[in-house]
């Protein structure tokens, strides 16, 4: 499994040509306490740079973007009952949804960790 | 086209303190100012309820009202030209929830006016200071010295714990009552320190608001955070707070287009400034306010609890049912209540005025990303006040 990075603060864990896509933890400290969160529905077509969901913490509302074109396979229900999650484990079990990818080519862009690190400096 | 220079942001006294202690400055009013600390808004906020919080809104104006006269009785008479407040009632002592009005009723700002015994006291909004020193200027000169308080700094200490822990640095705050307000001296490592303290603050909380020397606000604050009970506690927090305890905020809930009655603040406007009152009228927008304190306003600041988890925020369009494409008010301030665990906001509904009229409607929409979410009327505060009458 490969694990890349976007501009916006997303993280991709990629097996296959299913990806899951949460936030850094670099996002949920800018974010602060979050408090609400909005996936998308199962099934859902998603196009790369969309909002595709919506975080919220106590003082603003943040939209995730669809860090890649594709299909919603599943969403993490229990991160909707518990947004804390996010703040908690921003990089395991606060992931927001998988999509069947349709392009791997978009990947090409995405940076790794040590990328990644440098960008958020 | 020339590029602009950015806008300097003033410093507050404490502004070392807040960087020392981790704070998150951001601009506010024209300041740079910490929205929250390393705990953050939630905890912040839970904290202040459960324990004591400590602020600074050295931001805020102070304005000292001193009669030519010597006799404050004149300050307060002039000063009711500008506020439909009764300001002469206000006994030494004591200070009062006010409003400068304008002449189509709307709300210039809202303050605090303490009776200091020889003068008036006043507490302003930051965003507004400048313009209120100059309305005072411009209307009370003839009877009143206008003197802006820049050498103080303003803290509030609010909670269920802020009594005993002042107490520690000034023994006779503990037998103050909520809105009560005059000098004290607080003494912090044996040194007096020749502040102004009054029973309130805008947390919802039982607490105080502490004018001090700017010399000598990091000495006094830092002696109340060094307290085990007292955390700092940044404007997020203040913004989560006032909330739930359905208060305004200035620019947001009220301002020069909403009136008292609309915004639902008639309890401010004592009797005797209304119609058949001793001193009835005689202040800016007198002849719409006094009206419609009579006969009402055709909408209202109301409390609205979304039925949803989702937070709803200022601006946010309503409607009167989820199928509805017409407006028929708006959101002025909303978010999440820590201590609901949910989301809260308040707004203006429209009140119908015809005989018979049922009053602003249970149930209303708002608009948040393109769904109609619902929201139940619900009366103000939120979370129940806890002042220390």
């Amino acid at each position: 499994m490969t694990t890349l990075f976007t501009t916006d603060h997303e993280w991709l864990s990629i097996d296959g040509d299913i990806v899951t896509v949460g936030v850094t933890d670099y996002a949920q400290s800018q974010l602060g306490d979050v408090v609400f969160v909005e996936l998308p529905k199962v099934g859902a077509k998603l196009k790369k740079a969309a909002a595709a969901a919506v975080v919220e913490s106590v003082k603003a509302a943040s939209d995730v973007y669809a860090p890649i074109t594709g299909e919603v396979t599943e969403v993490n229900e229990e991160l909707v009952a518990d947004p804390a999650l996010v703040n908690s484990d921003a990089g395991g079990k606060a992931w927001f949804f998988k999509i069947r990818i349709a392009d791997k080519s978009e990947l090409d862009g995405l940076m790794d960790e040590a990328a990644y690190k440098a960008h958020t400096g | 086209m020339l590029a602009r220079e950015p806008e300097s942001l003033r410093r507050v006294p404490l502004h070392d303190l807040h960087v020392a202690r981790g704070g998150k400055m951001v601009p506010f009013a024209g300041y740079d100012m910490p929205v929250q600390y390393a705990a953050g808004v939630l905890k912040e906020h839970l904290q202040t309820r459960a324990s004591a919080g400590l602020f600074d809104v050295s931001h805020m104006g102070q304005i000292a009202l001193r009669p030519k006269s010597g006799r404050v009785e004149d300050a307060a008479k002039a000063l009711e030209r500008l506020v439909p407040q009764d300001i002469l009632g206000i006994a030494p002592g004591r200070q009062r929830y006010a409003l400068f009005t304008n002449d189509t009723g709307g709300i210039l700002d809202d303050l605090m006016v303490a009776n200091f015994g020889d003068h008036l006291f006043l507490v302003v909004n930051a965003a507004c200071k400048t313009q209120d020193e100059a309305h005072l200027r411009k209307h009370l000169s003839d009877v009143c010295h206008i003197e802006s308080l820049t050498d103080r700094a303003l803290i509030a200490l609010q909670g269920p714990r802020a009594e005993s822990v002042l107490a520690q640095f000034a023994p006779a705050v503990a037998s103050m009552t909520f809105m009560d307000a005059g000098p004290q001296t607080i003494a912090v490592n044996g040194k007096a320190l020749a502040c102004f303290v009054s029973r309130s603050g805008y947390t919802g909380e039982d607490g105080y608001e502490i004018s001090v020397p700017a010399a000598d606000v990091a000495l006094l604050a830092t002696a109340l955070l060094d307290h085990p009970d007292v955390l700092p506690i940044g404007l997020g927090a203040r913004d989560s707070l006032r909330l739930e305890a359905g208060l305004c905020l200035y620019g947001h809930d009220i301002d020069e287009t909403t009136t008292p009655v609309e915004a639902a603040l008639e309890w401010s406007i004592q009797k005797i400034r209304r119609s058949g009152g001793e001193r009835a009228g005689g202040f800016p927008g007198a002849d719409i306010i006094l009206s419609q304190l009579q006969t009402g306003a055709t909408r209202r600041r109301v409390g609205l609890r979304p039925e949803g988890r989702a937070p709803v925020r200022e601006n946010a369009p309503l409607f009167a049912d989820a199928s509805s494409t017409s407006q028929i008010g708006k959101i002025t301030s909303g978010g999440f209540g820590p201590s609901l665990n949910a989301p809260v906001a308040m707004g203006y509904l429209p009140k119908p005025q015809s005989p018979g009229a049922k009053g602003v409607a249970e149930m209303s929409f708002a608009e948040v990303r393109g769904q109609k979410l619902p929201l139940k009327l619900s009366a103000m505060p939120f979370v129940a006040n806890t002042y220390k009458r």
